[in-house]
């Protein structure tokens, strides 16, 4: 059995909505999970119920062995970043971390210890004394995680904590986080809607749609390998370029242009994903696009224009690359890189 | 310049305002301070007068009532307990009513405390006999806890604190719980400190009623031992200045009180911003 393990976890609220369904998943000790799916997906909902702040309607909760499903959330063992912070607004930083080691009636200088060092770690030691509303953005989340630390859980679970948080602050803190996890080894789940959050913290990658978990592994197998026209859709960015075609005797035909020797059985009506990284300028390429508008992000240009149905159908290129509005393009697949999946089902059938 | 008009204006209604309440308390005050000849010749006085201690001293120890068993001073007293008790008594009861009607899974918690809300339109006057009977049936006239009791529930109070839980946010609760702290904790630790601010103005409003109380110690009273301040303003006989020094006097409670909380009030206020 895993460190923590999720075992066909259902919930179901009182008026009937299905939040989480049948849910299976097992965590290592000291992976660094991350749950990602637009909002209401039902994953912020999965990690309370790891927490314990949500009832489980059906399934069991396994933590270290043992089963968590009519534990109290303070029995449990487990400590929670939250959203907006949920700093004690009338405790000082210094009660703040220590408050749920003077609940567990560990004495005075441990407590000093324990705190000290994980206001060290943080690089708070110095606002110990300040009240939470006298902190910024930054101070605040590094308050909000010294207080996980310094309990010293046997899990750590955050639920979007970065994102009351400007740009800038967000992309430092994430790294933080993520050195901070590798540091201290601790059993992480991060719940996030934002899809480059959970490329660069995950160990492995849940992405969650409607209660289930479409796929799940590490971010490069999720990024290369979506099984579903969801995960393909979210994960990535800019998002994947979908098209409308029709497979026959393993001939793709979408608008436009064909694909002859496709890797699948499957014949029907498909969408074809294409990633707009993986399209190269070729002469005489599959795609024609002529160029409406080219945004320059400097190490990359993102060129959009109009397919025969498709808007904004995007190619990404190097920045060094001069492209002028209203050129025409004619772009290839790199490799073979594009993917197929069945219209209907949303299913991968390449 | 039509700035400057308005403002002169506006002042010089506040001014009136001001003058308006504060020259008949001054003129009672200054009264108090002659002796009752000079008040009876000249009619009352705007200008000190020198009785003041003589005066003063002699309705706080002046032995009262029908029976000569009271004095102002001990009428002081009363009240104090009475409004002390009162205040505390329903602070406490209303935090923890409200506790119960935001934080516990009770079925129709709106619809109860709308019951209890809707006790504002029941004055003590209208219950007067049924808390009375019972009061007597408990053998509890006469009696400081006859004196509190009955009016220690305040549903005012209840909504207010209720209204103040309702803005806590929910992941405090839930932080807190995994931080190890039980429904009492929380209840300690970060209710109460949180609401300091409301729990003084709340003690200031529920002294000054109970404080101000009549028609309950009068009926629940038979002994003039237990007689309070406010009835004694009814009861009191002798010549004028003496009269004009208890209600003076009987102004002083209320007022020390706001002073005396009011610091921390402001404080607990600008703290929590």
């Amino acid at each position: 059995m895993s460190f923590l393990d999720l075992k066909n976890v259902t919930k179901i609220y009182p008026n009937g909505t299905k939040a989480v369904h049948e849910t299976s998943l097992s965590i290592d000790e000291g992976e660094f999970m991350v749950f990602v799916g637009p909002s209401g997906c039902g994953k912020s909902t999965l990690l309370r119920m790891v927490a314990g702040l949500e009832d489980i309607t059906e399934g069991d909760i396994n933590l270290d062995g043992k089963l968590m499903n009519e534990v109290d959330p303070s029995e449990r063992d487990v400590a929670m970043v939250f959203q907006n912070y949920a700093l004690y607004p009338h405790m000082n930083v210094y009660n703040n971390l220590a408050y749920g080691l003077k609940n567990r009636g560990i004495d005075k200088e441990t407590i000093e210890q324990k705190v000290n060092d994980a206001a060290k770690l943080l690089q708070i030691s110095d606002y110990l004394q300040r009240k939470p509303s006298m902190l910024s953005g930054g101070q605040r989340q590094r308050v909000a995680m010294g207080r996980a630390i310094v309990r010293n859980p046997k899990i750590f679970l955050f639920d979007e904590p970065l994102s009351n948080l400007d740009a800038k602050l967000r992309i430092q803190m994430r790294l933080e986080i993520k050195k901070l996890q590798q540091k201290v080894g601790v059993t992480s789940i991060f719940v996030t809607h934002d899809q480059v959050e959970a490329m660069t913290l995950a160990d492995r990658l849940a992405v969650i749609n409607n209660g289930i978990i479409e796929q799940l592994g590490t971010p490069i197998e999720i990024y290369d390998n979506p099984k579903s026209l969801f995960v393909a859709g979210f994960i990535g960015s800019p998002q994947m370029n979908f098209l409308d075609g029709n497979l026959k005797n393993k001939t793709l035909s979408a608008e436009g242009f064909e694909i002859k020797d496709v890797n699948t059985e499957h014949e029907g009506e498909v969408t074809l994903g294409i990633r707009p990284e993986h399209l190269v300028q070729s002469e005489n390429g599959l795609i024609n696009l002529k160029v409406d508008l080219v945004e320059q992000l400097g190490s990359d240009n993102l060129v959009y224009g109009q397919l025969t149905n498709i808007k904004d159908f995007c190619y990404r290129c190097p920045g060094n690359q001069t492209i002028e509005k209203g050129s025409n393009l004619s772009l290839n697949i790199e490799n073979k890189k594009y993917y197929i999946f069945d219209k209907s089902t949303g299913k991968r059938v390449n | 310049m039509t700035r400057f008009i308005t403002s002169s204006l506006s002042h010089l209604i506040l001014l009136i305002g001001i003058l308006i309440m504060a020259v008949p308390v001054w003129m009672i005050f200054a009264s108090s301070t002659h002796t009752s000849s000079m008040i009876n010749m000249n009619g009352l006085q705007m200008l000190l007068g020198d009785s003041f201690y003589e005066n003063y001293l002699r309705v706080l120890l002046y032995q009262g009532g029908f029976f000569k068993e009271i004095t102002a001073l001990k009428m002081f007293f009363n009240s104090f307990i009475m409004a002390t008790g009162v205040a505390i008594l329903s602070v406490v009861t209303s935090l923890m009513a409200a506790y119960a009607l935001v934080y516990y899974r009770i079925k129709h918690a709106t619809l109860l405390f709308w019951i209890i809300f809707i006790t504002i339109l029941v004055p003590l006057e209208l219950r007067i006999f049924p808390t009375y009977s019972v009061m007597a049936e408990l053998n509890l006239v006469n009696s400081y806890f006859g004196l509190i009791v009955p009016i220690s529930a305040s549903a005012i109070a209840t909504l207010f604190f209720r209204q103040f839980y309702k803005t806590v946010p929910d992941e405090l609760l839930e932080s807190a719980k995994l931080d190890g702290a039980n429904t009492w904790r929380f209840f300690i630790d970060f209710l109460i400190p949180l609401s300091k601010t409301m729990i003084v103005a709340m003690l200031i409003f529920m002294f000054v009623f109970g404080y101000n109380q009549y028609l309950w110690p009068l009926l629940v009273t038979t002994s003039e031992q237990y007689w309070t301040v406010v009835m004694g303003l009814k009861m009191m006989s002798g010549s004028i200045v003496h009269r004009f020094a208890f209600v003076m006097m009987s102004m002083v409670p209320p007022i020390l009180i706001i002073i005396v909380l009011q610091k921390h009030f402001i404080k607990g206020v600008f703290q929590d911003k």
